[in-house]
């Protein structure tokens, strides 16, 4: 039986019996013979799809299916920080969305993701780097999101032990949202799959697609390494294996497939509150609540599908903190992995139909998918739903290529190692 | 000073003829040259070190290596500060202060050890359950509460005093571990004339042969490992490292280690780092790590006096340390039970050999027989009782009947784990082996081998002849001939097992992952919830997520799930390390890049002169470029710019432009190359002349622009702008080897070569005849605009002369070889004294050519196309180039698209803004009005107010608009009127002369 | 990783920067068919888990543009080629074609 639902009585009552009274989070579902809807990949994209689609649009006979364990790609394998302090419209309104779903998650799944706004600063070191915050810190305002501008005294307030006096790129301010933050990323898998399963939708892991069968242009299910299970529409959510996935549905995207490496540090007793990112070479962190510090950098800069990368970045990412924050220097770093990032050409992500007909793809996440979840959730599966983008998602189109409507927030054009 | 109660009357590899004094918790202590501070402490009786994460409950040593979960401190003190140290690694010196972490108001007496009382809400993942409500509540009251109970250590609070070092090197032989397999390999390797490195984490080499007392050919192994010491020291190509650790795996045959080159002594000596990080590219690997002994999971197994049987062997036999006075040894292996020998010969009473197997094997009876110690076979520990430390232990034999033990040590032994971390770092899965009980490695890193126990051969004398074999045999991959193997003799200890890996009848807590606090409960309680896949249970759990990697945890809660599950081990997962092998201080992968250094500062040719004339500096890229160039008595930057901007167009001034990318580009087929590159036609520029071009991106976007200059019927010069120099090269080195290799055409980037100075103004042509020689006329009938050519200066130094403005004004760039940059700046400015010359930086750059409309950063910004910038016409319709066919795309050709206008304030006081967006007059400013923004702005001297330039949606058609300038993020609109980009002579007659 | 330049020798990942897929080429802008030819050069790509010749340009080196053949699984270099050589020919062998 899944569990019911959680709060604090339910964790007294079951302390009081040693915790024996506690159900699976989500149930180990086998895979039926066939459903109304299946989303492949069952990363937090992908729950959260099939949670949306239960919830907001009521849909039922519903599964994810997952080749591994859920939450085993990049919902599992980032630096869980949310924001949506994004600088074009096409972007805006969508990252917006996510963090005000963000803001309700726990309240709506009945899962506590730790979803903790203390905060993201972006620092900045010269005047044309001020000038492109104030750009982009006007836009979030113009979109009503918070943005403060923040000078070198209000930085050095707010966190004093950063490099001031010696700095080869001195820090002159920065753009802080007060609402950007971060979140126990592991906990937006679990809880989207206990509160999808609550609403029926089965979760099938260890079930790895390996074909979609066909009538003519329109798909009719996936061939599984557990059978062939059938479906009239069919939900793409496998970022950084998208290329993998379509090419089995013969499509070619506009994506390639690169590594990118974080970090955490042995926990320490807290002394960074928010995430704060560096302005002058590839640095970002912030302070899990075990506190570990959690910090990454750039790109690896080749294609790759394996999870994890070269010296090259872990020096470039350590140079970039011990700049910034020198007083780190004799903390020790304790874990490096590395994520498969789905790199469009633009840097945008991709929320729409395909060519064949009943296959929707959700993909293209680059490094941003993590905080991205909840929207990305909502608005493809009103995609799948209603056969027509999300409002907020709109400009996600996969032949924006071909039509020129590029979201390139960075301005590196088709490159995608260097977005 | 009391004395070292602990400490044997004989043994141990220190030196008694020196003593330390150290510190713990404010408390003095001695030691020995050759301790560790865990040894030291042990030495001294003192068996309370920390607290533990969560339940804040009392923890000791577990071990006696780097694999240590409890015994963590915080060591030295102020900016050396570091958090999290294993006293069981951290060696020794005189003035060592290390505090206990992770406890208030003292390590005695901690508040928080409350949290044991609430242990039975504290389960696995009970936070995710609860503190939802009220929804607010989380930032302000939960997650405080939680933050402050966060961590172990504290981070030192002011910079790290030390310097970091890296090194690179290159072997044939890497041999990973110093241990008697490693040292076998070492040699073997080196015999046959490798170059070898040996790479040992620990001070002193030896591994198990000086944790224990074996033999060697008749002889304490501890004298063969000297001996080994010897010759290696002896080959001229081998180098051993000790108190190195090889912490990652990388492709290509590289591996990253940490060399702690002053971290056993007070302060590094003048000259040397703290630490050094190696990347070591080897032929060959030998992984000769050995393994680490894993703990038998039962009741109060954390308490401080419970100890692994191999570091109480090594605390008795390296440092000649006693680390209780009463023992129980409690073993489900043949190998465990040799502790009991150990502590006898040390006079260390032993009340009970617990073993679990029912049928004791005929090496324990004989154990327990020659020292006459009861032996309870078929028996476990379920408990421990005691507080602060061990009193005793309740034995519960097969029958079920308990009883109760006293004792202040217990020798704990679950069997050993190959230590195989490295194996995995390259995606490399492990595979599962029955008779060891445990995981070796499966598919390994390209060139890497493993040898002795860490390849599954605990033994010593398998140890040393496959750590032979191996070492011969990467020799041999690498290219050496091999040398005859010389056996040694040594026995091979027995290391029979029987699984046992939790003992289920225990009452109390019973820790898997000690420093995490994870329990035996909380794997059934994440089993019961549906973690079960091992990822799942390590995350919600966080087992094997501290500071140790869950080297002495995880494959007891891999076996303990695989037992829940009732599947096999191998089926349950296997546990797949990441880098690091130990945790690796930030500051040693940093390096030296940090503060002024952290990335190189390039300094253009008039660096020297510019900063005696008192320049203030910015940072443009990795160039330190003039900004301005303050007089005295002026009261700001913009006072110091606005002189210089109106002496450049009154008399001139001088800029140093070095920094533009220059490329030198000849050949037969040059012009072609640049035809195909640039998106204006360039075919009808004359030798002699120059132009003003464009690069798009194959996608249409804009890259770069700037000059073309054509000196030569094959040879053209090439400027880009500063920031994108090293892009474009690389660029057109692309078009060359990869999209047109048969043009014959051949690049060099002349940046460097080339100092080059923008003379500009009304009185430049008069300056520039006082520094060119008298051959070459440069009136503006023989150099007119655009005019460019090959000149000398000052009497025969080569030059070349460029007629080109970005000021607007009569201009000209010269160039001479770099060497001559500084000398030329002098030059120039003594000679335009009569002119009333001024040196002008970047900022009056930036202000000019604002008010000529000229494109820059701001604007050339990676989304913007020709027809944007007002460049449309310049497209060339007659030939192909890259950029033009997706160019056009009908998103690029949308006449909706934000476009390059200028703009002026309404209220001409009013100072404009980059970074205002533009809403028209009577729109609301909401993102549905947005209608583009301000990219540069400056004020200007020649109008006597602010300008701006901006990209208006459909600017071009909206000439004298008024619009709002909205700058929400600083407050405050402005109204702009919309006007053309160029602001100051727009027909261009200034700058033809 | 490390790439054996053919000029060079083996040299550390640092000194290479990255361009991507080498088995796209830049299709002949005259075709009838260009726009679409170019959207697919320009923005489509197999990526594919498997061996991927890819171009890597020599930076802090000869400046030599290179073709490596490596595997996105494994990061194994199965043949470095100079990227010239592998156009010129790419070009002679369309000549035949025509």
């Amino acid at each position: 039986m899944p569990a019911g639902r959680y709060s604090i009585f339910s964790v007294l009552r079951e302390a009081l019996r040693g915790h024996t009274g506690w159900g699976p989070a989500w149930r180990d579902a086998p895979p039926k013979p066939d459903y109304d809807i299946i989303i492949i990949g069952g990363g937090g994209h992908g729950l959260a799809t099939a949670y949306y689609l239960a919830r907001t649009y009521g849909l039922a006979r519903i599964a994810v299916v997952e080749k591994g364990w859920i939450g085993s790609g990049n919902v599992g394998r980032n630096t869980t920080i949310i924001r949506s302090n994004y600088l074009l419209p096409g972007n805006i309104p969508f990252y917006e969305q996510a963090l005000k779903l963000w803001e309700g998650l726990e309240q709506d799944i009945n899962y506590n993701a730790m979803v903790s706004q203390r905060g993201i600063l972006n620092l900045y070191h010269s005047d044309g780097q001020r000038d492109a915050y104030v750009r982009r810190g006007n836009a979030m305002r113009l979109h009503g999101i918070d943005a403060e501008l923040l000078d070198q005294n209000a930085v050095r307030k707010m966190l004093p032990f950063l490099d001031f006096a010696n700095a080869r790129f001195p820090i002159q301010g920065g753009l802080l949202q007060r609402r950007g933050g971060t979140v126990r990323h592991d906990a937006v898998a679990w809880g989207y799959a206990r509160a999808a399963d609550q609403r029926g939708v089965d979760i099938i892991q260890n079930c790895e697609v390996t074909g979609f069968r066909r009538d003519g242009n329109k798909v009719t299910g996936i061939e599984t390494s557990r059978g062939f299970i059938g479906a009239k529409k069919i939900g793409m959510a496998v970022a950084g294996n998208s290329s993998r996935v379509a090419t089995m549905a013969g499509l070619r995207l506009p994506i390639e497939s690169h590594v990118l490496q974080a970090f955490v540090t042995e926990g320490l007793k807290p002394f960074i509150d928010g995430v704060v990112t560096f302005g002058a070479g590839h640095f970002y962190i912030s302070q899990s609540d075990k506190g570990g510090l959690v910090f990454g950098g750039d790109l690896d800069g080749y294609n790759s599908y394996a999870q994890r990368g070269n010296l090259p970045v872990v020096e470039d990412v350590c140079e970039g903190g011990m700049a910034l924050m020198p007083r780190i220097g004799r903390v020790r770093l304790l874990r490096q992995w590395g994520g498969i990032m789905d790199m469009s050409m633009d840097g945008s992500p991709i929320i729409d139909m395909t060519p064949i007909e009943g296959l929707y793809l959700n993909a293209g996440w680059c490094y941003g998918g993590f905080k991205a979840t909840p929207a990305s959730g909502l608005c493809f599966a009103h995609l799948i739903a209603r056969d027509e983008p999300h409002p907020v998602a709109g400009a996600y189109r996969l032949d924006r290529f071909k039509t020129g409507h590029a979201i390139d927030e960075k301005g590196m054009g088709p490159q995608p190692n260097l977005h | 000073m009391a004395p070292q109660s602990n400490r044997l009357p004989t043994g141990g590899l220190i030196d008694r003829s020196r003593t330390l004094q150290f510190r713990f918790d404010g408390q003095t202590f001695t030691g020995h040259p050759g301790d560790t501070l865990a040894s030291a402490l042990l030495a001294n009786g003192v068996s309370l070190i920390g607290r533990s994460f969560k339940y804040h409950r009392p923890r000791g040593f577990l071990s006696a290596g780097s694999e240590e979960p409890n015994a963590l401190v915080e060591l030295r003190t102020g900016a050396r500060r570091e958090a999290n140290t294993k006293a069981t690694v951290a060696e020794l010196f005189d003035g060592l202060e290390a505090t206990s972490q992770n406890r208030w108001p003292s390590l005695n007496f901690d508040v928080m050890s409350i949290n044991s009382l609430l242990a039975p809400v504290f389960a696995a993942g009970f936070y995710y359950k609860t503190f939802m409500w009220p929804a607010a509540f989380w930032e302000k009251l939960y997650e405080p509460i939680i933050r402050r109970a966060a961590g172990l250590g504290r981070a030192s609070s002011d910079e790290d005093p030390d310097s970091y070092e890296k090194s690179n090197a290159f072997c044939d032989v890497l041999v990973i571990g110093g241990g008697p397999a490693g040292l076998a390999a070492a040699l073997q390797a080196g015999r046959s004339g490798a170059r070898v490195f040996l790479a040992d984490e620990n001070a002193a080499l030896g591994g198990r042969c000086i944790g224990d007392a074996a033999q060697i050919d008749n002889k304490p192994a501890s004298e063969w490992v000297a001996a080994a010491e010897t010759e290696l020291s002896r080959m001229a190509d081998v180098r051993v490292m000790p108190r190195t650790t090889v912490f990652g795996v990388y492709d290509g045959g590289t591996y990253g280690a940490l060399e702690r080159v002053s971290d056993h002594l007070a302060v590094a000596p003048q000259g040397k780092p703290r630490q050094r990080l190696w990347r070591i590219v080897a032929k060959a690997t030998v992984l000769a790590a050995g393994a680490t002994e894993r703990p038998i999971v039962f009741g109060g197994n954390d308490r401080p006096g419970v100890m692994l049987a191999g570091a109480v062997r090594t605390y008795i036999h390296r440092y000649g340390v006693a680390p209780g006075s009463k023992a129980v040894v409690f073993t489900n292996n043949d190998y465990g039970a040799t502790t009991v020998t150990a502590l006898d010969r040390a006079g260390v009473a032993v009340a009970a050999l617990v073993d679990s197997r029912p049928v004791p094997t005929a090496f324990v009876t004989d154990i327990a027989g020659a020292t006459e110690t009861p032996l309870f076979s078929g028996s476990v520990v379920t408990d421990t009782i005691g507080s602060k430390h061990v009193s005793g232990v309740v034995i519960r034999n097969g029958g079920g009947e308990t009883q109760k033990l006293f004792c202040d040590l217990v020798a704990v032994s679950g069997g050993w784990n190959p230590n195989i971390q490295l194996t995995t770092h390259l995606s490399g899965k492990p595979s599962w082996n029955d008779e060891l009980s445990a995981f070796v490695a499966g598919t390994l890193p390209p060139s890497l081998s493993t040898a002795g126990a860490a390849a599954g051969k605990p033994g010593l004398k398998s140890a040393l002849d496959n750590g032979a074999a191996a070492g011969a045999a990467a020799a041999s991959a690498a290219g050496f001939k091999a040398v005859a193997l010389n056996a040694l003799s040594a026995i091979d200890e027995s290391h029979a097992i029987s699984p046992l890996w939790r003992v289920a009848e225990s009452r109390g807590k019973a820790f898997v992952d000690q420093q995490n606090d994870v329990t035996a409960r909380d794997i059934e309680l994440a089993e019961r919830e549906g973690f079960r896949a091992v990822e799942h249970l390590k995350r919600y759990t966080t087992l094997g997520m501290a500071t140790d990697q869950g080297k002495t945890a995880n494959v007891n809660a891999l076996a303990i799930m695989a037992e829940l599950t009732g599947r096999s081990i191998p089926a349950t997962g296997m546990t797949i390390a990441r880098p690091p092998y130990t945790p690796v201080a930030i500051g040693a992968l940093a390096g030296h890049h940090r503060g002024k250094d952290f990335k190189p500062s390039r300094r253009p040719p008039s660096y020297a002169w510019s900063q005696e004339q008192g320049a203030v500096f910015v940072e443009t890229g990795l160039w330190l470029r003039p900004s301005y160039f303050p007089q005295r008595g002026e009261k700001d930057w913009l006072e110091a710019v606005t002189r210089e901007v109106q002496t450049v167009r009154s008399a001139v001034g001088i800029c140093d432009v070095s920094t533009l990318g220059k490329i030198d580009c000849q050949g037969a087929g040059a012009g072609q190359f640049l035809e195909n590159l640039y998106m204006n036609g360039l075919k009808t520029l004359a030798v002699g002349k120059a132009r003003y071009g464009c690069m798009l991106r194959e996608d249409g976007i804009l890259l770069d622009d700037g000059t073309v200059a054509r000196l030569g019927d094959q040879h053209y010069f090439v400027t880009t702008t500063t920031a994108n120099a090293v892009k474009v090269f690389q660029h057109m080195e692309f078009c060359h080897q990869w999209l047109w290799p048969d043009l014959d055409v051949q690049m060099i980037s002349a940046t460097e070569e080339w100092a080059q100075y923008a003379v500009a103004g009304p009185n430049s042509r008069d300056l520039l005849r006082k520094i060119v020689d008298p051959s070459f006329d440069i009136s503006d009938d023989a150099f007119p605009y655009m005019q460019a050519g090959a000149i000398t200066v000052c009497g025969g130094i080569k030059a070349r002369l460029f007629r080109l403005s970005f000021s607007g004004e009569r201009a000209y760039e010269i160039g001479v070889p770099a060497r001559f940059g500084d000398a030329l700046s002098r030059r120039l400015m003594d000679a335009g004294r009569e002119f009333g010359v001024c040196a002008y930086g970047t900022e009056a750059l930036g202000v000019m050519r604002i008010e000529k409309g000229h494109i820059s950063g701001p604007e050339l910004n990676g989304t913007t196309t020709p027809r944007d910038l007002g460049l449309g016409g310049m497209v060339s319709t007659k030939k192909d180039f890259i950029g033009r066919v997706l160019g056009g795309r009908p998103g690029l050709l949308d006449a909706d698209r934000p476009a390059l206008v200028g703009l002026r304030p309404v209220d001409r006081s009013q100072r404009l803004r980059s970074g205002a967006h533009f809403i028209a007059k009577d729109a609301a400013a909401t993102a549905a009005n947005d209608d583009g923004y301000m990219t540069s702005v400056a004020y200007s001297p020649s109008l006597g107010h602010w300008i701006g330039l901006g990209l208006l949606r459909r600017g071009p058609s909206r000439m004298g608009e008024i619009v709002r300038a909205c700058d929400p993020l600083r407050g405050g609109d402005t109204l702009v009127e919309v006007v053309s980009p160029c602001f100051i002579d727009p027909k261009g007659e200034r700058l033809r002369g | 990783m490390r790439i054996n330049c053919p000029y060079c020798g083996e040299r550390s990942l640092d000194e290479f920067a990255y361009h991507g897929d080498a088995t796209v080429t830049r299709p002949d802008p005259q075709s009838a068919t260009a726009m679409a030819d170019f959207v697919s050069y320009a923005f489509e790509r197999t990526n594919a888990a498997a061996a991927h010749r890819e171009l890597w340009y020599h930076a802090a080196g000869c400046h030599a543009w290179l073709v490596v053949t490596r595997n996105l699984t494994t990061h194994a270099i199965s043949s470095v080629e100079i990227a010239r050589d592998v156009a010129m020919k790419r070009a002679s062998e369309a000549g035949e074609r025509t």
